[in-house]
């Protein structure tokens, strides 16, 4: 008995999983090796998951309007690229821990400050990501 | 950094982007158009385990690579919370800019908190 066929919609599934898994494997990968390479001592500011959640909204403005200026854009490529790569890059949970962390060192201004820098510098990083893709790739529909 | 801990990593990951990808496309399917409601859940589901796993008194050395910075770190994303929060700001929509934001840290930085609590008992 031959095996049947795998269905189209059974293959479209196991490409999705395999872009979601391999972005979210390279981006988690690159986080880790930028803590590594960026180490700070306990309690304080945490520049490693600054600089991974910085750049990694930049990269998620430019990459929504690149993908929104296509007329078809791979269906692969967002959840690769947004949800693996980004998604994986970056991370909320690493954020929140580094803020108690500083708090139960006896910083807690200094808390204040990465929260808060944190969220502003990420949202100015998205703006200007929206900004040049629109001028490299035309505004957005 | 080592090999090992960089594989248990990407093992950790290779779940949770796809299980942040299934979420997301849940909520959008049980939430009105234009709400971060799929971002917020991973964000803080991610937080209190990340919490809890880091708060173990005695967690054997693969458990931190593995479930905290692969698995809560592709859960979790800083990126796309940044581009919802900004769409709002572009569109002066200041009440779901101020709920996201205030649910974002007012939920998901105590929930580190919780989960450290609770794995400390």
């Amino acid at each position: 008995m031959t095996p049947r066929p795998r269905s189209r919609a059974h293959r479209s599934r196991v490409g999705l999983l395999a872009a979601l898994s391999g972005g979210g494997v390279l981006g988690s990968l690159g986080r880790y090796a930028v803590g590594a390479a960026v180490p700070h001592p306990t309690g304080g500011f945490a520049w490693s998951t600054l600089l991974v959640n910085v750049t990694g909204s930049f990269a998620m403005g430019v990459l929504v309007v690149w993908v929104l200026s296509m007329d078809r854009p791979h269906p692969l490529l967002r959840p690769f690229l947004g949800v693996g790569v980004l998604g994986g890059w970056t991370t909320f949970s690493s954020f929140a821990l580094d803020a108690r962390t500083m708090v139960t060192a006896g910083h807690g201004l200094l808390a204040a400050a990465y929260v808060v820098g944190s969220v502003v510098v990420g949202l100015a990083a998205v703006g200007l990501g929206v900004t040049l893709g629109e001028r490299t790739f035309g505004p957005r529909p | 950094m080592t090999l090992t801990s960089a594989l248990l990593v990407a093992l950790g990951a290779s779940v949770g982007a796809p299980l942040r990808f299934l979420v997301d496309r849940w909520a959008r399917r049980h939430s009105r158009a234009g709400t971060t409601l799929g971002t917020l859940i991973v964000n803080l589901v991610g937080s209190f385990l990340l919490g809890v796993v880091a708060g173990l008194p005695d967690a054997t050395s693969w458990v931190l690579p593995l479930v905290g910075i692969g698995f809560c770190g592709a859960l979790t994303t800083f990126s796309t919370l940044a581009f919802e929060l900004w769409v709002f700001l572009e569109r002066r929509e200041w009440k779901p800019f101020a709920a996201t934001l205030g649910i974002s840290l007012g939920a998901g930085l105590p929930a580190v908190w919780l989960g450290w609590a609770v794995a400390a008992g």
